[in-house]
């Protein structure tokens, strides 16, 4: 078969050809943000369907809720509460663990499994091994991550405390669990697998070992379809008040699955800032190089006009150019971005403790993928292709001009020195041009402003960690109680072996309220002049718990439209449970995980209590750590010990394996359209100039000395776009910081020199490395061709 | 008499050529522009190139140039042996004693007229001032007229100050009228008559008008890739007489 092109699909083909470099430059930019966009919405959706799949097959609850104790006949009360499904109750309880290979103490959550049968609720999905027995006290399940952290398995036994008694427990089997995907420990903000474990034993054993026989202290509820949330848990709280309810919780406040839910926010919002920018600077590059191609071939077009074309077969062949490069790009980018989808799902694998799905191509997202890159396409292409099709037939005809040049007021300044002609060249192309000298101005800013809008994620979190680990929080660790204590306790504590200082806590779950609006939280009671656990302001000052009324954090504040000076209601979900309106009297910009805080002896007063506490922070010596390590193992009646230095470490592991990969990718594309940017400028300089330049030759002219005058625009302008390129990232990270911020990290504007340090830098070497890749051609410049042709 | 012995004085060689060939080969295609040339060039002549289109003077005047090397044979320019010059040696060449007319004038369009003949003599080891070398061609009074504020015989007379400004020992010229109707090509003649009588450049000129070989000493004529004809002309003639 022949394959019949005809000469205009040849002609483009030619084009096609000539401008590979460019061609690909801009495929590149258009397929890193469809890459972006695909597989930051396909990871999100992956991540979302996996979660709520496993949350149907677990039979994960709607309604949570913790009391003291209530005899198992108030099942069915619950039961009756209209709109409620299923309604399951257990029971719950923390213990210390004595694990061989750790001096630290770890805790453990030790929840029942039901007598005969699965859980109707909260399953729990077995990797390997089988259900605890019923009766058997020494036989527990726990999670496979607690397991592969401490290198345990079916089999294996650890030694726990047990209201008070040491015992030993056999792993019968391993499993996974959606109420804690996210296994945070008592006290701690991020999971450590080492320091807190989730376990299962049956229900008559553990009621057994806690005197609950015939109670339960934990029930969790499903909900029927349409039932209202709230008035559930309205009516739940009323009926368990009684037993030392502790105020029930919607799904949407269970811990878990709130972080989880809060990482999938994060990673979709940073899917939707990015893929726009890398589509906007493609389009600018388009809009660039075919504009450039129009205007170098104006005669031709000309000419194919006089020979009868019309305008719109014209148009077509430019337009098919825009065309063929977006759909590459678009090809490019959906095979990246499933590469690298699958890869950030394989990462999410290790990471998140429940099954995830394969990464299917999903057709919505690679829809508006190739309407968002075809708009991208014809918005840069579009202007390019009028000129092409506005051009007459007449500029075909018309005698070659050379470019008219003006000496400005510009140039007028600069003569006042004695610079070299080659110099003069440069500036006066610049000046020259404006509009193509400031888009490529433009286009190299933006790269640099990428570059600092994805660094400054690092900034903000190194700034996050800074303050609240090492200003706000510097205790060692902290012991929090199952029950609040006497404030005597503190003192006990003190004595302690290793213990160097002490401050104590009080927290308190409440409900705060504004007319509709609410929002469950705790009050923490904070000491005036607390040295170790600090309450920080923005600008890193001490807040002095405030002598009257509460200080809110800032983000709280909004969500429940309140302001200073307001009132708020402060609803009470334990003890007495009392419910009482509080001023305002300070807003406190928090970075990590929002609170209300008051003076500790005003929370003792709220709760009608004297002085009481249910944590202490503790300053440890080191080189006794051990001694105070082995002695709290053995203290009955502590829910946790958080450890500062194991919680930094854990949140450092969670951001490399989840936004510094993202970071990366974002650093990578940003240099490539640094390089895409300053490699199509200066193929442009070039292809604009290469008959001056093989002029300059032919007088006698070095390689260097013409090399200097064309990479020397590109070098002036990337002087310029440094600085551009630094306010305009400073303004996209400005704009961009609270877009960020959700319900646990807020995320600071910092950005550190050393980011603009960085940003510059590998702009720089970019727009070097393309430089030397122009250099070459400039070296390869035929001079007797170049002198053939008129300009 | 001898080639080149004139009032029985022996002239100074400036170029000698022997047996150059120059093959293009592009695809497959193997195209001999020159096969054969031997020729000599004496200090301050001035020739005149003739010849059917591509027999291959285009070819041969870059050769001199040092824009290309021929592909055999041997060429000196006094005693340097361009056709041994490496790329770098040619530029120096180039920078130091050449200067190029071509067709299309290729003046740079960023720079006023003063400036593009600076753009040379900023190079030049013993250049005239460009204003010098602007008034010889008779542009004083377009100084800083940018090309596009030039007419073509306008910029085709800075391209012949720019070529001279350095005081070149040879000036080639590659159809600098091709473009020009005859008033003003004879305008630009006599620019390049001045610069061979005023400075002794050796001047070398192609062209398609016959017209112009009076204003030679010598005519050399091209047909596929050879001379096949010197001829002297004994009258030489001021380029106000000539007529195309
Ligand atoms: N770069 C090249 N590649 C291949 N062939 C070439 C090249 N340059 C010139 N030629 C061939 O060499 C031959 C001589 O070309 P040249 O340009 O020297 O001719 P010319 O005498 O100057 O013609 P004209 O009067 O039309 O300018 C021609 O046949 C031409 O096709
Ligand atoms: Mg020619």
């Amino acid at each position: 078969m022949v394959i019949r092109i005809d000469s205009l699909n040849r002609k483009l083909f030619r084009d096609l050809w000539r401008i590979k470099g460019q061609a690909l430059a801009i495929s590149a930019v258009v397929a890193c943000g469809i890459a972006l966009m695909i597989s930051s919405f396909g990871t999100v959706t992956v991540l979302e369907e996996s979660m709520n799949a496993f949350y149907d097959r677990t039979r994960f609850a709607d309604v949570f809720a913790s009391l003291k104790r209530a005899p198992d006949s108030l099942k069915e009360d619950i039961e009756r509460i209209p709109g409620v499904s299923v309604a399951e109750t257990r029971i719950i309880a923390a213990v210390n663990l004595d694990l061989p290979n750790m001096a630290e103490p770890a805790t453990g959550q030790l929840l029942s499994l039901p007598e005969r049968g699965t859980p109707l609720l909260n399953d729990v999905v077995m990797l390997s091994g089988r259900y605890p027995s019923a009766q058997r006290p020494n036989e527990v399940a726990v999670t496979d991550a607690f397991a592969n952290a401490h290198k345990l398995s079916v089999g294996d036994s650890f030694k726990a405390i047990i209201n008070g008694n040491k015992r030993s427990l056999e792993i019968v089997g391993l499993g996974m669990t959606a109420e804690y995907i996210y296994a945070l420990g008592p006290g701690s903000l991020m999971p450590d697998d080492r320091q807190f474990g989730v376990m299962w034993m049956g229900r008559q054993a553990l009621a057994a070992a806690f005197d609950l026989d015939g109670a339960f202290n934990n029930v969790t509820i499903s909900l029927q379809l349409g039932a209202s949330e709230e008035e559930v848990i309205r009516r739940l709280d009323t009926l368990l008040e009684p037993y030392g309810g502790v105020g029930a919780y919607a799904r949407e406040d269970q811990l878990s699955n709130f972080f989880l839910n809060n990482e999938i926010t994060q990673l979709r919002t940073s899917g939707a800032i990015f893929p726009p920018v890398f589509l906007l600077v493609a389009a600018f590059l388009l809009n660039v190089v075919v504009s450039r191609i129009v205007a170098t071939e104006r005669e031709q077009i000309g000419l194919l006009k006089a020979f009868g074309y019309n305008d719109l077969e014209v148009g077509w062949i430019y337009l098919k150019l825009v065309l063929i490069l977006v759909v590459a790009g678009l090809a490019m980018g959906m095979a990246l971005g499933s590469w690298m989808g699958g890869g950030m799902i394989t990462m999410y694998t290790t990471y998140y403790k429940f099954p995830l799905l394969d990464l299917g191509i999903d057709p919505g997202v690679l829809t508006s993928a190739a309407i968002v890159s075809l708009i991208a396409g014809l918005v840069g292409g579009l202007g390019a292709v009028r000129q092409a099709v506005k051009l007459s037939p007449a500029v075909a005809m018309a005698p070659p001009v050379p470019t008219s040049y003006k000496t400005g007021a510009l140039s007028r300044f600069f003569s006042q020195f004695t610079i070299s002609q080659p110099t003069r060249m440069i500036f006066r192309h610049v000046t020259r041009f404006p509009v193509r000298a400031s888009l490529t101005t433009i286009g190299v800013a933006f790269s640099v402003a990428l570059m600092i809008m994805s660094l400054f994620f690092l900034d903000s979190v190194e700034r996050v960690i800074d303050v609240y680990f090492f200003q706000a929080e510097r205790q060692t660790l902290t012991v929090s109680f199952v029950e609040p204590r006497p404030a005597t306790v503190e003192q006990e504590i003190q004595h302690l072996p290793g213990v160097i200082q002490t401050q104590p806590t009080r927290s308190v779950a409440v409900r705060l309220r504004n007319q509709h609006l609410s929002d469950r939280k705790s009050i923490i009671g904070i000491v005036p002049g607390a040295d170790l656990n600090r309450l920080l302001d923005s600008d890193q000052k001490t807040i002095e718990p405030p002598p009257g009324g509460l200080a809110l954090s800032k983000h709280i504040a909004q969500d429940l439209d309140l302001k200073l000076g307001d009132m708020v209601t402060v609803e009470v979900l334990q003890e007495r449970r009392p419910v009482e309106e509080i001023k305002i009297v300070r807003l406190v910009e928090e970075y990590l995980g929002f609170q209300a805080y008051m003076h500790i002896d005003a929370v003792n007063r709220l709760m009608r209590e004297g002085p009481t506490v249910t944590g202490i922070h503790v300053m440890v010596d080191s080189h006794h750590a051990d001694d105070l390590y082995a002695t709290l193992k053995d203290t009955p009646g502590v829910a946790g010990i958080a450890q500062q230095t194991a919680t930094l470490a854990s949140f450092r592991e969670t951001m490399d394996n989840t936004m510094n990969v993202m970071i990366g990718f974002y650093v990578a594309l940003a240099s490539l359209i640094a390089f895409g940017v300053a490699y199509n400028a200066a193929r442009i300089a070039l292809s604009e100039r290469s008959r001056a330049l093989a002029s300059l030759r032919v007088l006698g002219f070095t390689r260097e000395e013409v090399t200097y005058i064309l990479l020397g625009e590109l070098g002036i302008l990337t002087l310029v776009s440094l600085p551009v390129g630094c306010v305009l990232g400073y303004s996209m990270a400005l704009a961009m910081s609270p877009m960020l911020a959700t319900d646990l990290y807020n995320f600071p504007f910092v950005i550190e020199n050393s980011t603009y340090g960085w940003s510059v830098v590998v702009v720089c070497i970019s727009a070097a490395f393309c430089g030397l890749i122009t250099r070459r051609r400039v070296f390869g410049l035929d001079l007797v061709t170049a002198l053939k042709t008129r300009e | 008499m001898p080639d080149g012995m004139q009032d029985g004085t022996r002239l100074t060689e400036t170029f000698r050529a022997e047996g150059i060939t120059k093959v293009y080969e592009t695809g497959g295609l193997r195209v001999e522009a020159l096969r054969g040339v031997d020729l000599t060039l004496y200090e301050g002549e001035l020739v005149v190139l003739l010849g059917p289109s591509g027999s291959g003077k285009s070819t041969l005047l870059n050769i001199l140039g040092g824009l290309d090397l021929p592909t055999a044979g041997q060429l000196f320019f006094k005693d340097l042996e361009l056709n041994a010059c490496s790329p770098h040696d040619l530029t120096i060449y180039r920078r130091d004693h050449v200067g190029f007319v071509f067709q299309f004038y290729n003046l740079i369009p960023s720079l006023t007229a003063r400036e593009n003949v600076a753009l040379v003599t900023e190079i030049a080891e013993d250049p005239m001032a460009a204003d010098e070398a602007l008034e010889m061609v008779g542009l004083e009074h377009r100084l800083d007229h940018f090309p596009s504020q030039l007419s073509g015989g306008e910029q085709q007379r800075v391209a012949i100050a720019r070529a001279i400004a350095k005081r070149p020992d040879v000036l080639l010229c590659d159809e600098p009228t091709g473009a020009l109707d005859s008033k003003t090509g004879v305008v630009v003649l006599e620019a390049l008559d001045r610069a061979n009588l005023e400075l002794g450049t050796t001047t070398a000129l192609i062209t398609h008008n016959a017209g112009i070989k009076d204003m030679s000493e010598r005519v050399i004529r091209f047909a596929d890739g050879q001379i096949i004809s010197v001829e002297e002309n004994p009258h030489k003639k001021a380029p106000e007489e000539l007529t195309w």
